[in-house]
């Protein structure tokens, strides 16, 4: 599925990993699209799964930055496909760059654009599309890599010039996101994944688990060969193993302000994946990071480019009183779940804030991080099945995400970042008490 | 009289002696095949529990729930259970050796008997254990998801989820040792029907309002009907 293949420049040897033939991961017409592709500098990735409603307009965002961008360069889309039934890979593949040209801009591009699909499996597994899309890479050797959600409404064509330039000219190896969020969307990434990924790893990373970024082929073919591809885990959460692999392995990271970014249509009722494709993978890290973080005290912040995280602030109704049922059912069904994986003590204070009634209700922050600093370890222990630990900080998160509502109902977006970085250093300063834990279980 | 009285006690007691020194090597070698058989059965009890403590085994038991019944009984951890049980098997094992090599007519068949069946009762032990970490795997899955589910009762779904695979475990547990296996498939069949029954009828008489906001709830969120709030996007 080859749309305006050309001839191609070859300007060096292009590296073909026969390894990755060998393996039958890559299909064969997959690397001999490739190769008759040839060199390329820019590579963009496309994880789909029937995403026929938004890949359009996400291809054509694409398209039209590159024809602002990097209309002088070799690019390729390499669309890594579920096995779609809506007709999303030939969406992908037909899209026109002329269209794109001729609605919204003159430029010409001077090179040919490049658009493959390979179906890997038919079923989603985030795991292998990134797998898929770092062989390509692999093969193509671009000067620099992105990576696109399939299904985002916000993406705008200056989002890939923002994060491929810093990789390919100014020498990150991976450039992270930052964008203008609701203050009270992704409380997941706010409460939990960054200030553990921060007071872990010492880097103020704002967003570990992206749905976007632009990476190096120094760091893909790092990645590609370190991480265990045949473990079922490692199929899960590659967004954040990988920003894991890049702190560990000691890579230039980067962040960028993209803008803003639509709430994805989630619900509630995705938190548990949600969960295991974040902490569950950053708790795993733990195990095959401990050099990496143990020694790391307070942490420091990355280059910024643009403005820091933004909140917007319109007002939202939010089913705090379900939140607390959930989290109130949670501690009182699950006593026997958090005898297994709590302190004695910890745990007794969640009984008692399991009786307040919403007004009164706070989840403290130094309880919030013991409680996530205990689970760690149990993760580490296995004291019960690990995935059942993820699932049993749930409905805790639910009622930390409470209190998150409660104390930032009327504040300002500066109060909003005060209060998540007062968190942070929460979770900073109570780092000894994780090693304690650790060093005691041992 | 008296001399063949005198001559036939002799005679008793020459023959008695005789047996006996026909016998005493018989049970000499019983005393050292029981004494060899306890050193041996000593030394496999620490290896085993060498062994279940480097695989952790109190842990897997405490997950499976195994540990929280031996204490209630007042019987020791299920590591040093299970070696105790290695040693006494296995000392039993020489002293039963030892028993055949007496040379009593009628045991042996015992013995070879006891002998046969030992791989059956291991097997039903493994069994046993097994389906208790099944049990306790599956049931707090089921209380996990039904929490996260916000679905009413979930300790009593856990509980359900955990006294099916029990009873099952149960059945194929006599099974295995052949123990009135008519009996317990028959016993199987009513307490398994009777649970399935019981849940049937509670759902039906006290699930019937739950059961329509179930549906309500659905067929109106499907239908867009319930946007009045935003859900939280964890991500």
């Amino acid at each position: 599925m080859l749309k305006e293949v050309s001839t191609p420049e070859r300007t060096g040897a292009l590296r073909t990993d026969a390894k990755l033939a060998e393996e039958g991961f890559l299909t064969d017409d997959f690397v001999r699209q490739l190769i008759s592709v040839g060199e390329i500098d820019i590579l963009v990735g496309l994880p789909t799964h029937n995403n026929a409603k938004t890949i359009s307009s996400v291809v054509a965002a694409i398209q039209s930055g590159i024809l602002q961008s990097f209309s002088r360069d070799r690019a390729a889309i390499i669309d890594a496909d579920a096995g779609s039934r809506d007709g999303t890979p030939d969406l992908v593949v037909s899209a026109s760059i002329d269209d794109v040209r001729r609605r919204d801009s003159n430029r010409f591009a001077l090179r040919t654009l490049h658009s493959i699909s390979m179906q890997y499996g038919s079923s989603p597994a985030r795991g292998i599309a990134f797998r898929t899309i770092l062989s390509a890479a692999e093969l193509l050797r671009p000067r620099a890599s992105a990576v696109f959600s399939p299904d985002s409404t916000s993406i705008q064509p200056d989002w890939l010039r923002s994060l491929l330039k810093p990789v390919s000219t100014e020498g990150f190896d991976l450039v992270l996101p930052t964008y203008t969020r609701h203050k009270f969307d992704g409380l997941l990434v706010t409460n939990l994944l960054y200030p553990v990924t921060r007071a872990l790893y010492g880097l103020r990373i704002r967003e570990p688990y992206a749905s976007e970024f632009a990476f190096s082929s120094r760091l893909g073919s790092h990645f590609l060969s370190e991480n265990s591809w045949n473990d079922e885990t490692a199929r899960e959460g590659c967004e954040v193993r990988f920003t894991v692999a890049a702190i560990a392995g000691g890579f230039r990271i980067g962040q960028v302000y993209l803008g803003a970014k639509d709430p994805l249509d989630r619900s509630a009722a995705d938190l548990v994946p949600a969960l295991r494709q974040t902490i569950g993978v950053l708790f795993g890290s733990m195990e095959s990071n401990l050099s990496v973080w143990t020694n790391k005290t307070g942490s420091q912040p990355i280059t910024t480019i643009g403005a820091d995280q933004q909140f917007a602030l319109e007002p939202r109704r939010i089913n705090r009183k379900r939140l607390l049922d959930m989290f109130r059912a949670g501690v009182a069904e699950l006593d026997s779940v958090f005898q297994s994986i709590l302190a004695p003590s910890t745990l007794a204070e969640l009984r008692g804030i399991a009786r307040l009634e919403e007004e009164d209700f706070r989840y403290s922050g130094e309880l919030w991080v013991k409680t996530v600093y205990e689970f760690a370890v149990a993760h580490h222990k296995a004291v019960i099945n690990r995935d059942h630990i993820i699932q049993a900080l749930a409905p805790l998160f639910r009622g930390r995400a409470l209190t998150f509502l409660l104390e930032n109902r009327t504040a300002s977006a500066a109060a909003v970042e005060e209060h998540i970085e007062n968190l942070c250093l929460e979770f900073e300063r109570l780092k000894p008490y994780l090693l304690e834990l650790w060093k005691d279980r041992e | 009289m008296r001399e063949m009285i005198v001559s036939e006690l002799t005679r008793a007691m020459q023959e008695l002696v005789k047996d006996f020194a026909r016998f005493l090597p018989r049970l000499i070698v019983f005393v050292i095949i029981a004494f060899a058989g306890w050193v041996i059965a000593y030394l496999l009890k620490l290896i085993a529990r060498s062994i279940l403590r480097l695989i952790k085994f109190d842990k897997l038991s405490e997950n499976a729930g195994a540990s929280q019944l031996l204490a209630k009984a007042a019987l020791p951890p299920s590591s040093e259970l299970l070696s105790r049980l290695v040693f006494w098997v296995a000392w039993l094992g020489f002293i039963l050796l030892g028993i055949n090599a007496l040379g009593i007519f009628g045991l042996q068949e015992h013995i070879s008997r006891f002998f046969l069946f030992l791989p059956r009762l291991f097997a039903a032990l493994f069994i046993m254990f097994v389906g208790l970490l099944a049990a306790s795997f599956f049931s707090r899955a089921t209380l996990l998801a039904a929490v996260n589910g916000n679905l009413p009762s979930p300790r009593l779904l856990s509980i359900s989820v955990r006294a099916v695979i029990v009873v099952f475990v149960i059945s194929m547990f006599f099974e295995e040792l052949g123990i009135a296996d008519q009996t317990v498939l028959v016993a199987f069949g009513i307490v398994f029907g009777a649970v399935m029954l019981g849940l049937a009828i509670a759902f039906g008489a006290g699930g019937k309002e739950l059961a329509q906001r179930f549906l309500e709830h659905k067929l109106v969120h499907a239908n867009g009907d319930d946007k009045n709030e935003d859900e939280l996007s964890p991500l």
